[in-house]
């Protein structure tokens, strides 16, 4: 198990291995909003909260499709099916991996375009806890995703209309918790919300994932 | 007894393509399969190494006894050789990297990315896998394709070498390997066609 996430996480940052990707994607999206909306503090302010989760939801989706597709392609799916790992956990390795290196530097780079985007200064902390805890359900429910759309041929956009729904509650309370944060009101409901989304699909997604896997693979 | 298989049904695509296939296959025994091209030979080995289901029939091996070659060798090409062959030695328990790597004389390339390989030596590559899963029973698709006559030989002497160990091996293959082994010819187990009475396949099983 060790040795899969070792090698997921190299295969990353080599050389095509799409690491920075959804980091880039997230900072131009942080960058292009004022200049579309226009520099009034006031506005920026109000809309960052969701403009920032917007972001990184969609530099999420970015790279969803690497998860599987790879070791489909070059056959690496179907040995790791037939080895001692069981599928679950080939899925939930791959799913930390994938958060490892898409959700953990969204999180670390997120107080940087708040800056960018005005955030209230009693936002930050509520951002940096709502994307740590939320993220983790991007990259999982991603994978499931990405576990239903195997084998497709460029099964991206279908990856996208199918995982993009599957996302809202988490984006709805992962916003709503930066936006109460940022006006100094209580975030307990919604933060209690986001964290048992996020509980939810890392205990049950993937389960379903390796099914969809297995039914793929046939 | 390694591998029993009695009255097996495989399909691929929801049509059956095989059908009543019964074979034993013992320790220190090879089996090659052969058989026309679309006959099922992958279907079949796809089957008994559990990635789809069998439409009827049993195959009885033993828990953890079967690694599967199958004909992508899943290499990753950032990958130097030994650090592939290493990944599967962790996932199968952490056996020795060296010793496969001399047995399919990839010594020398062990430090270059897989991305640099010819096709034949990423073909010794998945075969070296075999050799660090310690498993008993190899299923081999196609295992020579784009191997030279050396190499050839040279994979030869390694499934010797893993049946003279106890082992045994399951080959589809079209060319004569030199290896001491009984041949399955698969045509007389082609399944009739469903109108003919054969059966459909799993997948359509909701539909009925």
């Amino acid at each position: 198990m060790r040795s899969l996430l070792r090698r997921d996480l190299w295969l990353a940052v080599r050389a095509g291995g799409g690491f920075g990707l959804g980091l880039a994607f997230f900072l131009l999206v942080a960058v292009i909003v004022p200049l579309g909306v226009g520099p009034e503090p006031a506005t920026l302010a109000k809309i960052a909260p969701g403009i920032l989760w917007v972001g990184a939801l969609l530099s999420c989706l970015l790279s969803l499709d690497r998860i599987f597709a790879l070791d489909f392609e070059d056959g690496s799916l179907d040995l790791l099916a037939t080895s001692p790992m069981p599928m679950e956990a080939v899925v939930a390795i791959k799913s930390l991996a994938h958060w490892l290196v898409t959700g953990l530097p969204l999180v670390a780079v997120s107080p940087v375009l708040g800056l960018l985007l005005n955030l209230a200064p009693e936002g930050y902390i509520w951002l940096i806890v709502s994307l740590a805890l939320g993220t983790p359900a991007l990259s999982v429910i991603g994978a499931f995703g990405a576990a239903l759309t195997v084998g497709l041929k460029r099964g991206g956009l279908l990856l996208s209309l199918l995982v993009l729904p599957l996302y809202m509650p988490t984006l709805i309370f992962g916003a709503e918790v930066v936006k109460r944060g940022a006006q100094g009101l209580a975030v307990g409901t919604p933060l209690a919300l986001l964290a048992a989304i996020t509980a939810g699909s890392l205990a049950l997604l993937p389960f379903a994932a390796a099914a969809a896997i297995r039914v793929n693979l046939r | 007894m390694n591998m029993r298989v009695q009255d097996l049904t495989v399909a691929r695509g929801g049509v059956a393509v095989l059908e009543g296939v019964s074979f034993e296959l013992g320790a220190r025994r090879a089996l090659i399969l052969r058989g026309p091209n679309g006959i099922g030979k992958t279907t079949l080995l796809r089957t008994l190494a559990g990635l789809q289901p069998a439409v009827a029939g049993r195959i009885d091996v033993e828990p953890d006894a079967v690694a599967y070659a199958a004909h992508a060798d899943g290499i990753k090409a950032v990958l130097s050789v030994r650090e592939n062959l290493a990944f599967w030695a962790n996932a199968y328990g952490g056996r020795d990297v060296g010793a496969a790597l001399t047995a399919m004389n990839l010594d020398d390339l062990a430090e270059r990315r897989a991305a640099n390989l010819s096709a034949g030596q990423k073909r010794r590559l998945g075969l070296a896998r075999l050799l660090v899963t310690g498993r008993k029973v190899w299923m081999m698709d196609e295992p020579t394709v784009s191997l030279d006559t050396a190499s050839v030989a040279l994979f030869a002497g390694v499934v010797r070498a893993h049946l003279a160990a106890g082992g045994s091996a399951l080959i589809a293959t079209h060319i004569d390997l030199g290896i001491e082994a009984e041949v399955l010819d698969l045509a007389p187990f082609k399944a009739r066609a469903p109108v003919a009475g054969g059966q459909m396949g799993a997948f359509d099983e909701a539909f009925e």
